[in-house]
This record gives C-alpha cells, structure tokens and sequence, in this order.
C-alpha cells in the first residue's frame, strides 16, 4: 500500500494545477466578453459620476490580473464575491442550491450505477440473445432522446395521466426524506435514464473484452459455470473501465443537470447558472464554474485512485 | 483398429479415452473450413501420450477436444467421437460436460503467466475447483494444495499460494498451474505447450515436476509440444500431426529410433544447418564496440553492469542468457533507445551519441532491428512496399521508380515474388513470411549492422531454419555484421561466430563459439548448455541423477 499514497498525492496535486489553469480561462474568458459591468449592473439612466462611484467600490479600475488574484484568494476560503443584481454573497445563494444539486445527483446515482452495472454483467453473460438486444435498443433509445423530452413524457404518463408523483419538484416547506424522495423521483428517474446506457454498455463491453483471456478459458476449463466466469474472473479485473465511466456519468449528473432542473423547476444550481448568465451576474457565473470544474476534477481523480485500487498489481506490489 | 499402445502386451490397460474420427471445423470470418480433418487417438489409464506437430497443426485443438471443449470460433462436426471413460462427450450437455472438466480431465495452459487470473491469489484459484465440486472444504483443500507445493517442489510452499500471480515468477507458476491441474486428482491432464514460454534452465524443473507428478498419482496426459526433444523425456507413445492429420504413432524408443514417415523423419532433421566460424579479421577495428556500458530503466535498479564486447564486420555474435539477463537491454544502448548511464558504444573507433535523437541519419542507418515477434512489430494496416518503402525513402531519399525497384529488389533478396507481395498487408501473409518482411524492412537502410532479437524464436523449427539459412545468406552477399539475441543454444551452434553469455546484467563469459562449447565452461555457461533438452528419452533422468533432484534450475542457479 506504501506505493498507492504517493501515486494518489500526485494525482492530486495535477488535479488542483488543472484546476488553477481552469481558474484562469474563467476568469479572464469572462474579463473578455464586451460591455461594462458597472453600467450593466445601474442600467442606461445612471450618471457618470454613479458609474464612476461603482467602478471604484467593485475595484473595475484595477488590472485584470489583480483583481484576478482578489477572487482567487477570496474563492479559495469559500467567499466568491457579492452578486451584482442582488448584492447578496455569491457563497450564500449557491451553497443551498448546490446542496440541492448533489441530493439529486446522489439519488441518481444510487439508483442508475448499481443498476447499470447490474444489467450490464447480465446482458455480458446473456450476450447476443434477445434480452442483450432488447435492453441494448432501450438503454439506447433513452440516452439518445434529449432529457427534456423524456422528462416530459415521465410528466405525461407518472405525473398527469396517473398522479402518482408530483410534477413540479419543489422544496418549499419542511419535508420529510420519504416525501422528499417522493416529490424529486420523476427528476432523478430522468437522470438515471440519461446516464444508464453508457455504464451499462461500458460494462458489458470491459467483461466482453476479457472474454478471450486465457484466464478466462482456464476458468471455463476448471469446469467454472459461466454466471462465475463472468462475475469472478472477469469483473475484477473489468473495474478500470467501467469506474471511469462512472464517474464522468457522476460529474454529469452534478454538471449537466440543467435541462432537467427547468423541466421540473427544480431549485438547483444549475437553474441559478442560467439565471446568472441571462442577467450577467458574473461572479455567480465564475463561482458556479469554479464548482462545475472542481467536481470533473475531484470525481475523474476518485477514479484515477478507483482504478489504481482494483489493479492487484499496484495493490500487492512484488 | 488395431491398438498401437506401446504398454507391454499381457498388461493391457483399461481404455480411458478414445477419440474416433475427430473432425473439428474453424470458422475463417466467412466459412467454416476444416482444421481437424479424421484424427483418432486412444489413451489408456496413466498413459502419457506426446502430441507433436508445427503450429496449425491442430494439436491443442485436439487437446481442447479431449475435453469436449470447442475453442471461440472452432466446432467439432457432427459423426466425430470423444468418449471419456465411456461418456460420450459429442452428445452430452453443457452442464454435464463442465462437470467433468476441473474434476476429472484439467488443463495446464501454455503461458501460466496469463493463465493465472491477475485478480486473485494463487490458492484462491487452486482451491476454486474443488470447494466447488465439494470434493473438499476449502480448509482442506488449502492443505492439500500446499502440499502439492510442497511435491512440485515449489519454494515456501506454505506461503507461496497467498501471492498474487504476477509476484511469483514464471517456472514458479507453471508447477502451481500443475499443482492446480492436480486438486481434484483427475484422471486425464492435457498439457499444452507448458514450457514452450520458460528459459531452458527453468524448463527442467517444470518437466521435472510434472513427470513425477504425474507417476505418483498414475495420471493420464496428453502432452502437447512442438519440442521433440521435451516430448521425448515425457511420453509414452508420441503421435505426429501434421495440417490436422496424423502422420504415425508409435512408442517413443521406436520413434525416435527409426520414425517411418518422410514429414517425420524431416523433423528429425531439421538442426541440420551449421555454418562454419569465422575469424576476426587482423589489425581491424571492431564494428560496434560495446565499453563497460552501465544501463537503468527510469528509478530502478542497474539492469546492465559493466558490459564490454566488441562485433567485427560481417561476423555473427550470438548473446545468450535466460530472461532477465539483459540482452535486449544491451541491443537498446547500442541503438541509443536507452542511453547508458556510464560507458559508452563505438561504431567503427568512433563513439556513437548515447541517445538516438542525436545521432546523425548515417548513423543511424547503421544499426537496424529485427524482432521476436513479427506479428506486433508490422502495422498490420500497411501495405508491404510502404513498410520497406519507408525506411528506404528515409534514408536514401528515394522516390518514385526508384523507389518500386528498391523495394522490388529488396524482396527478392528475401525470396519472395515482388509482384505477388508487393501490395499486401501483413495479416496475409505467414509466420515465415513476416519475419522475412521484418528483416527487408532493416536491410532497407542498408545497415552494416543488425540486431536480431530472438528473430526465430516464435517460429517453427522448419521455418526457422529457412530464416536462418536467409540471414546466412545476407550475411555473405551484403558483408552484415549480426547481433543475435537468443536463448536457444540450437541457434547459437548453427549461425554463431563468437558467444556471449549473460547473466544478472554481467557478461558471463565470451569467445569464439568452438572455444565457448568445448569445456572447461564458466559455471553458468556449463548449467545453460547441460540443461538443453537432447533427444534420448533418457537425458532427464540421468541428468537429474547428476544434478541431484533438489539442484535444478533456479535452484542450481550459480
């Protein structure tokens, strides 16, 4: 194991250098889009001596590259600057959205992967047989049609036509955890439609591939039956490729949400991205970014350690 | 049919297995053709039968048959007959089939090494077969495999199994793959090729320990290899295939003494070819001159210590040493693919830049390489004049007309008709074939000097041999100077100048070949060239008498 922590501070260090070269592209990408932001934000009336005032309090008069080490040392204790249309902290209106985000993620996620990966060795073992085919053209037609479309048609059929959730998913109140569940389900099933199809065919591919092993045929030959061969020999050594896939479909259900917020009016962050953006919010927009980023980093990272892990190679060193 | 058991008459034994008409199809990506076209064999109870042929012969298909097993993309045709100790295993079903195998017919693979399954220990794989039948709790079968072991004479018996395949080393995995083929004590063990990937000194304890094995427990075996000489220290009986037909049977004296057949007899004959040494040439400067060359792989330890050897032009110096010796790595400082960390390489009196960037094009045409495996070392995607066309444009700036006469007379020069090959694509073409592209491709840059990294090995003998004459060939006609990479001494003998031996990143021992194999010999050199199979059915035995059962192979490593 001696070997593994090293490996894993390494990655980590090349995770946050990525992220500090992403800081900069959002920063100064945003430093490039034209307009003022002082006048944006006191509209065309304001005087220039308002404008001027304003220029000075947000500090617009100071080099880009200063004000870009400003909000890299605030965003690095958590303080992202103050929206410019409410004033609030941005820190203060992202964290309950963000919080929001990742539930909904996480309910995702503990529905689609183990059910993906399920059906994956399942299909991996009945391949090329009508089960294989049929699962494969489902999996395939809910990934291809674009989530607000299939959030639609979970509305028509489990929302109006049978009321049996709610097709709003609104967190107004106090909920319990069960309604909780209950009012966000048609949300997350929309998720786990989206991401299923590429776990589930990256599995069955990884186990597919190892098939021709000579392990593998030394397991059939051992007199293994063939639910073993699969779940046995092949599996454990299948891991690299499908954790990986796992986790770009994690990063997804965190990034890639928001269609599915605005279907189902669902109070996340990416709806205040959208927002942010249509209004020229911009220290939302960069702190949202900021986060979007982190995330592809921390999740590809856990994979990195996830595949790193599941090798016996580099667990069990000779 | 008459029974053509070699077991002495008024002892016979019961039948054990009896192939009738064996017929198996493989399917090419558009029809099924025929590669097992009528074979018949019959094993009587701890018989061990020696399947012998070149590759494509079909016997490990055979072998995989004898388990009622079809291989990915092979059938057994319908009217074919496999009946193991009188169950009909053509007509039974999968579940009845797979019941046997593990449990009364197992299997010991080739490459033990990726035959092990690289995510479980060693004993977790042993004892999966018979927890599984339920011949045994897995506490018991745990004891029983370390004391299979303990018999194969592995190192640490009782902890070895808790390791992980790739901590253990290949001859070590071989006798734990037997050991495994053994925990349920079947009747019936197909060995296909089980040291066809080991070092010769590794060999021996491997055949050592299957063959006692194999008497303890009175085990059948099919034993399948294209070494004559291995099957004749294994078997009883040993038939020869040939393209999926039996050429003859007999018992293995009779075999080797007086073979019938012409295919057999040529097998026989095959390490015919020797070639007489030649000498340095007076007052010149070597070629390539290797000094005291010191070589690391990134962070690790020293691979090459202290390496000194010189190559005179238009001479053939053979590096011999067992895997792990550092040959190849040796071949990769001479072409600056891993610059040394001390010492340094001389072409012609001149010391050659440690790293092939930069180095200049004259140089480094000089220096070619051919490889072990032609397979991998031919994009398969190419055609055959842009593979030898490349190097030619490269280096000699060739182009158009020029170009296609090269490359047309570049084919000949290996023997094959420019106008038939000219726009194939390796994947068409044979084993043979391709090494022979392999070798057009080095000659393209008109070295003076190549190195030639077990360029035989992978192939069969006759084959080989063919390469071998070739490279003969060359050698006169173009005044080449060789590096030749090998572990089998066979080689060393035919085509071999001088001799290097290696060991543990050292030069052993070096000298003209006649000198190198007259004793007195360096230790190493005497273990190397004492452990290479001979022909007599005998050399084993008397050899492990002389060398004591527990001071073989790596245990007798000097």
């Amino acid at each position: 194991m001696g070997d593994i922590l090293p490996l894993v501070a390494k990655r980590l260090g090349f995770g946050l250098l990525t992220l500090l070269v992403i800081s900069v592209i959002i920063f100064f990408m945003v430093e490039l889009l034209p307009g003022d932001i002082a006048q944006a934000v006191l509209g065309q009336g304001a005087t220039e001596e308002n404008l001027a005032a304003l220029r000075e309090r947000m500090g617009l008069n100071d080099p880009a590259i200063v004000r870009y080490f400003d909000w890299l040392s605030g965003a690095v204790v958590g303080n992202f600057g103050e929206s410019i249309v409410t004033g609030e902290r941005v820190s203060s209106i992202i964290t309950e959205r963000f919080v929001n985000t990742l539930f909904l993620a996480a309910y995702a996620a503990v529905i689609a992967v183990p059910f993906a990966i399920l059906l994956g060795i399942i299909v991996a073992l009945l391949r090329n047989t009508l089960f294989d085919r049929v699962a494969n053209v489902l999996t395939l037609t809910s990934i291809s049609s674009p989530e607000f479309f299939l959030g639609y048609i979970l509305i028509l059929y489990l929302a109006v036509k049978t009321s049996m959730f709610p097709a709003i998913a609104s967190l107004s109140g106090d909920l319990s955890f069960g309604e909780l569940l209950h009012r966000t389900f048609l949300p997350a099933l929309t998720l786990v439609l989206v991401v299923t199809a590429h776990m589930m065919r990256m599995t069955r591919a990884a186990i597919i591939n190892l098939l021709a092993s000579p392990y593998i045929e030394m397991a059939r030959l051992k007199g293994t039956p063939p639910w073993k061969v699969i779940v046995k020999h092949a599996l454990p050594n299948a891991w690299a490729p499908i954790i990986n896939v796992v986790a770009l479909n994690l990063a997804y259900l965190i990034t890639g949400v928001v269609l599915v917020e605005v279907v189902f009016v669902y109070p996340g962050i990416g709806q205040s991205l959208v927002d942010a953006v249509s209004k020229r919010d911009f220290p939302v927009v960069q702190a949202c970014c900021l986060i979007f980023a982190a995330t592809f980093i921390l999740l590809n990272l856990a994979a990195d350690v996830g595949a790193i892990l599941t090798n016996p190679r580099l667990r069990h060193p000779k | 049919m008459t029974d053509t058991s070699p077991i002495a008459p008024g002892l016979r034994k019961e039948v054990l297995l009896d192939i009738k008409d064996l017929k198996i199809d493989g399917y090419t990506g558009e029809e099924w053709v025929p590669i097992i076209k009528g074979v018949d064999l019959k094993l009587h109870r701890g018989e061990v039968m020696g399947l012998i042929g070149e590759s494509g012969a079909g016997k490990s298909t055979i072998g995989a048959a004898a388990m009622g097993y079809a291989r990915d993309g092979t059938r057994i045709v319908e009217g074919s007959s496999i009946e193991f100790d009188g169950i009909e295993l053509t007509t039974s079903t999968e579940a009845d089939k797979r019941a046997l195998r593990g449990s009364r017919i197992a299997y010991v693979a080739q490459s033990a090494a990726a035959s092990f399954n690289p995510a479980h220990k060693l004993i977790d794989q042993h004892t999966e077969a018979p927890v599984h039948y339920r011949i045994q709790k897995r506490m018991e079968a745990q004891e029983d495999a370390i004391q299979l072991y303990e018999r194969l004479r592995l190192p640490n018996p009782g902890e070895i199994g808790f390791r992980y395949p790739h901590q253990v080393s290949g001859g070590q995995l071989q006798r734990a793959m037997t050991a495994m083929a053994m925990s349920c004590r079947p009747d019936l063990i197909i060995f296909d090729e089980p040291t066809t990937a080991l070092d010769v000194t590794t060999q021996i304890e491997v055949l050592a320990a299957i063959r006692d094995i194999v008497d303890q427990f009175n085990t059948a075996a099919i034993y399948i290899t294209h070494d004559l000489a291995v099957v004749a220290q294994m078997a009883d009986t040993i038939k020869v295939l040939l393209k999926g037909e039996e050429v003859e049977q007999q018992s293995t004296e009779k075999m080797l003494a007086a073979p019938k057949e012409d295919y057999t007899k040529s097998l026989w004959a095959v390490r015919s070819f020797e070639r007489d040494q030649k000498a340095r040439p007076e007052n010149a400067t070597p070629l390539i001159s290797v000094q005291n060359v010191d070589a690391a792989y990134t962070g690790g330890v020293k691979v090459l210590d202290d390496v000194s050897f010189d190559i005179y032009e238009g001479m053939t110096v053979a590096v011999v040493g067992e895997s792990g010796s550092g040959k190849s790595t040796t071949a990769r400082c001479i072409t600056g693919l891993l610059p040394p960390t001390s010492g340094q390489v001389l072409f012609k009196g001149e010391p050659l830049p440690p790293k092939y960037t930069d180095r200049t094009k004259d140089q480094l045409r000089q220096a070619q390489m051919i490889y072990q495996m032609a397979d991998t070392a031919l994009n398969p995607k190419v055609r055959i004049s842009e593979i030898i066309g490349r190097p030619a444009k490269f280096y000699s700036g060739l182009s158009g007309t020029a170009l296609k006469s090269r490359v047309d007379e570049l084919l000949d020069l290996i023997e094959l008709e420019p106008s038939k090959y000219y726009d194939r694509f390796p994947p068409e073409l044979s084993g043979g074939q391709k090494q022979r592209i392999g070798i057009a491709r080095a000659l393209a840059a008109e070295p003076s000097f190549i190195i030639c990294d077990e360029v035989t090995s992978a192939l069969d003998q006759l084959v080989a041999e063919g390469i071998l004459k070739l490279l003969d060939r060359l050698q006169k006609e173009l005044n080449l100077a060789y590096m030749f990479i090998t572990h089998d001494l066979a080689t060393v003998r035919a085509i071999a100048d001088e001799v290097v031996v290696m060991q543990h990143g050292k030069v052993v021992e070096q000298g003209p070949k006649l000198e190198m194999f007259t004793p007195p010999h360096h230790p190493y050199t005497d273990l190397l060239l004492s452990s290479v199979p001979e022909m007599d059915p005998n050399w084993l035995t008397t050899l492990l008498e002389e060398r004591g059962v527990d001071n073989v192979g790596e245990a007798a490593d000097v």
